[in-house]
């Protein structure tokens, strides 16, 4: 057994969180190795080496990897992986976009967002949205794994591995980048942070939305949206938990104002404690709150924010 | 330029899996089957980049058991010019592995010669999300994922994208394979007269042999079980208690 994790980096800044809950989870089976392939990778290579259970750190330093574009992962990068029995990613929109196309190239399934690894062969993962957790064999020489990364936690940093160059021509002649518009913010960010708030439907506005915000600061939260809220613009999209957007698993997730679609459940029930805040007393959302206030937010929230 | 989109048929949207008692599955006798939401959301892109006069042909194709010709129907209803159908299995419950599906799909394209594929990002039974990215691949063509605009521009196709961070915006060289998310559009409902019409629209019924397509199963699944359940807890009684158990979980 060869286990390979593709480090998660993002023009040289690595997604520490992401990747060290993959390297958790590939570790159930032994040490491993991370590919770090990124335009620069001194930081993310040095972050990495100190990651437990990780053994070998490879460098790919090209600027064609500074946004992770999938045409990137050329024949002879492609070759290198191929020497491995398994490569994991985080089932983040970097591994969800890169991990399969390794697979088309490679006549390989990939085994998308595995909630746990049961043996070397042998995953759990969710489907129908969470509403079933489905027992998957491989019969594939290399297995290729994508990682909902908000069921392990980040490894300690107590390793130090060896970091070793490796050299690949690569060229990508089908896509080229244009430009990234990605919210920048003090708060944590969604898919680690350990208290989320999230707003839905009833919010009613983008404007009201500051309302959930607020309570998010005061509790040094992460923002999260239902797909109602974001689809009416009031959210933008890369705050969207559910079933199509971020799965999160806070130690506390407070829903305001979301009624609990299936689809969203998905992206939340794994929380520790849930909070639900909602006019509706028959709204779904309490069927799975640990603790539930009918109430209208707008009286609520407000009242909350200054309680605490 | 051709336009080829894949469908999917699954269990509605709006109806509960139910997890078999044998954990053999999700159980599909008698329930509502309609076109996998995305797939929709790809198929009215097609649609919209035709009525713009970008595209003179959508075929759409669908891989599964014989019933999918009502999902293919509907794709016809809402404005695809016509239709494949590549029956590869004679139980519903047979859920064809996108890796098999990507081999289909190249060897419809090598048919067809579409200049672009229009996939949704993933389908909502077996929420792989791989399709459209092992299609590409298998092409060697240009992928743009979990796209939210799509602009076709002369030999190129700029694409925004969804991504964790927010949004990405490449452009994809022709011929493409697009998967697209929720926020592109919302997809037409058809009308009385387009569903009338959509029954003389041409309806191919091949098979993967046709194609020279060896179906494989790669991921043996073991069992399917009903996730762990979370109860419903306590409905406080006012803000003040809600404080506090806010404030006994927040950890500091």
């Amino acid at each position: 057994m060869k286990i390979l994790v593709l480090a998660e980096i993002n023009d040289g800044e690595l997604a520490e969180d992401q990747t060290s809950k993959t390297v958790s989870a590939a570790a159930t089976l032994g040490k491993v190795d991370v590919l770090c392939a990124s335009n620069k990778c001194a930081d993310a290579s040095t972050k990495v080496a100190k990651m437990d259970n990780v053994e070998n750190v490879l460098i790919l330093e090209d600027d064609l990897f500074a946004q992770s574009l999938a045409e990137s992962y050329s024949e002879t990068l492609i070759h290198t992986i191929s020497s491995y029995s398994h490569v994991f990613a985080p089932s983040s929109s970097f591994g969800k976009n890169v991990l399969p196309r390794i697979g088309g190239m490679l006549d390989l399934m990939v085994i998308s967002d595995i909630s746990k690894v049961i043996s070397e062969d042998t995953f759990e993962r969710p489907v129908y949205a969470g509403n079933a957790i489905q027992t998957v064999q491989s019969i594939d020489k290399i297995k290729l794994i994508s990682v909902r990364t908000s069921n392990y936690s980040a490894v300690p940093l107590t390793g130090s591995a060896s970091i070793n160059k490796i050299d690949c021509k690569s060229k990508n002649t089908l896509t080229t980048f244009i430009e990234n518009k990605i919210q920048t913010s003090d708060r944590p960010e969604l898919t680690s942070a350990k208290v989320v708030v999230s707003g839905g439907r009833g919010v009613g506005s983008k404007e009201n939305f500051e309302i959930i915000e607020g309570l998010a600061d005061k509790l040094g939260a992460a923002v999260g949206a239902s797909r109602a809220a974001v689809d009416s613009g009031f959210a933008p999209n890369d705050w969207q938990v559910g079933q199509t957007g971020k799965v999160v698993a806070p130690d506390l997730y407070v829903a305001v104002g979301i009624s609990g679609a299936i689809q969203h459940l998905a992206g939340m029930k794994d929380s520790k404690v849930i909070v639900a805040i909602n006019k509706d007393e028959e709204a779904p959302i309490f069927q799975v709150a640990d603790f539930g206030l009918v109430d209208d937010l707008f009286k609520a929230v407000p009242e909350i924010e200054k309680k605490i | 330029m051709k336009i080829l989109v894949p469908v999917k048929r699954v269990l509605d949207y709006n109806v509960k899996a139910r997890v078999k008692a044998d954990g053999s599955g999700i159980d599909l006798t008698n329930v509502k089957m309609s076109m996998n939401p995305f797939d929709e959301i790809a198929l009215e892109e097609a649609i919209r980049i035709k009525e713009k006069g970008n595209a003179e042909e959508i075929i759409a194709v669908s891989i599964g058991v014989q019933q999918n010709q009502e999902t293919l129907r509907t794709a016809l209803a809402m404005g695809a010019d016509r239709a494949i159908l590549v029956v590869a299995s004679d139980d519903v419950h047979n859920d064809i592995e996108p890796l098999t599906v990507a081999n289909i799909l190249t060897a419809i394209t090598f048919k067809e010669s579409p200049s672009l594929i229009l996939c949704g990002k993933q389908a909502i039974d077996n929420d792989f999300n791989a399709t459209a990215q092992m299609l590409s691949a298998k092409l060697n063509w240009s992928q743009a994922t979990f796209a939210s605009e799509i602009e076709v521009k002369k030999d190129v196709v700029r694409v925004t994208r969804e991504v964790d961070g927010g949004l990405q915006t490449i452009e994809a060289k022709m011929p493409a394979v697009i998967s697209v998310d929720l926020r592109l559009n919302e997809p037409r409902y058809a009308s009385l007269p387009n569903i009338m019409k959509a029954k003389r629209k041409p309806l191919e019924e091949i098979s993967p042999a046709d194609l020279g397509v060896e179906m494989t199963q790669r991921l043996k699944i073991i069992k399917t079980k009903e996730p762990d359940s979370r109860e419903a807890g306590l409905i406080l009684e006012n803000i003040d208690q809600l404080v506090e158990k806010i404030q006994e979980n927040v950890g500091g």
